[in-house]
């Protein structure tokens, strides 16, 4: 660890963040919190959005699928991108931290893509009259999952971590140029997918009580996903720093109590 | 300052996302419009999509243009993009979603009259949400006002 000798002060924080041990105290003491949030926001969120919200003018009650789909797409989304930065920057500064997070992210963000594509479909069956169609949208989602599964996949196909790391952390450097494809696919291709209702740019294209336990769920699942990833990332700090002396002592704290 | 080593990783990490950016964005862009999901009447009117083929087209579904058959489930209407027309045949059952004023896309092929035989409709919806008191507001609204404009005139 000579390189630590030269770093500045202003790099301090990152070489903290870079401590597994640090990472699991800290998350540790963050945990019940976020938890509590997680919950509260996702059962007050779908409360509202199944119970209360009004149905659509056209769709009925089917509708009401988007308070899961939209928000499992989100993260699924997002999700992608703190694994492909993770892995760069396991790949820049050899953190093994960041190697953790980026395995963590891959299956929770695969569950996420999955739940969107199955939400999707459910929904598509009543609305588009079919459950699956091969339009911009769809396709690029489906390369998602298997974005996710195959850096999931490649982890287990070296016998060095440190090789599968690698694998993986480039697979999903390359794979961040889906994100942007899905995002715009459905305006610059013709897609039985309509367009985004939540923008940047402008109001959202829904009415106020229906937006707003959508909004709620969205915080819900973010927050969900923090709790996910802390969660995964501890249980692979345990495994892979087994041997460490902390880890022991926790382990030995444990089965004494 | 950044260690030379970090830096030079930092460099290929940037190399590599920006390759692959370029690649994809090349394919993306030969693939051009053969992506679409669907041709739109006024692509089909110039005789852009080929005749024979199982292909798709969509369009808004034009006020009063669908006839259903009495004694079989045959079915035309009529999709316009705004500037052309596509008059579209179908055997089957629509989907709930589809009406008249409503986005639908249809699956089959294009005859020698220009009309589509479609094997498949499907309903394309939008990205607005509105609870049904507020849609029939609106449309009273709407009503009224070109009951206005009519008697202006």
């Amino acid at each position: 660890m000579n390189w630590l000798s030269n770093l500045s002060p202003s790099w301090q924080w990152f070489h903290r963040l870079g401590s597994p041990r640090w990472f699991y105290q800290t998350t540790g003491r963050w945990l019940p919190w976020l938890s509590l949030l997680a919950f509260t926001l996702l059962s007050a969120g779908l409360v509202w959005g199944l119970a209360f919200a009004p149905q659509d003018a056209k769709q009925g009650n089917s509708f009401r699928i988007i308070y899961l789909h939209v928000p499992a797409s989100f993260l699924a989304l997002a999700g992608y991108y703190i694994m492909a930065i993770a892995g760069a920057v396991g790949l820049i500064w050899k953190m093994k931290l960041s190697y953790m997070l980026m395995k963590s992210a891959a299956p929770i963000g695969a569950a996420l893509t999955f739940l969107a594509l199955f939400t999707g479909a459910v929904w598509g069956k009543p609305t588009w009259g079919t459950y699956w169609v091969w339009d911009a949208r769809v396709t690029s989602m489906l390369i998602l999952l298997f974005l996710y599964l195959g850096v999931l996949a490649l982890q287990y196909a070296f016998h060095s971590n440190d090789a599968g790391n690698k694998a993986s952390a480039i697979l999903a450097l390359v794979g961040t140029v889906n994100i942007p494809i899905i995002y715009k696919s459905v305006d610059w291709w013709y897609t039985l997918h309509q367009p985004a209702t939540i923008k940047f740019t402008s109001a959202p294209s829904m009415h106020p009580d229906m937006f707003q336990p959508l909004l709620v769920m969205i915080l819900g699942f973010y927050c969900f996903y923090t709790v996910a990833l802390f969660l995964f990332t501890r249980a692979e700090i345990l495994c892979r720093e087994r041997k460490s002396v902390w880890v022991k002592e926790l382990a030995m704290a444990r089965e004494q109590s | 300052m950044m260690h030379p080593a970090r830096k030079q990783r930092l460099q290929l990490v940037i190399l590599i996302v920006v390759a692959a950016t370029v690649v994809v964005s090349l394919v993306v862009y030969m693939l051009g419009q053969n992506a679409n999901y669907f041709y739109t009447p006024s692509q089909i009117a110039a005789g852009e999509a080929p005749r024979g083929v199982h292909i798709r087209a969509g369009g808004m579904v034009v006020e009063g243009s669908v006839v259903r058959a009495a004694d079989s489930l045959d079915v035309q209407f009529t999709v316009t993009d705004g500037a052309s027309l596509l008059v579209v045949q179908h055997r089957g059952i629509l989907p709930d979603l589809f009406d008249e004023g409503e986005a639908a896309i249809a699956a089959g092929s294009v005859d020698e009259n220009l009309v589509l035989q479609a094997t498949e409709v499907l309903a394309k919806h939008d990205e607005k949400y509105t609870p049904p008191e507020v849609a029939d507001a609106m449309n009273d609204a709407y009503r009224r006002k070109q009951g206005q404009k009519e008697s202006v005139e």
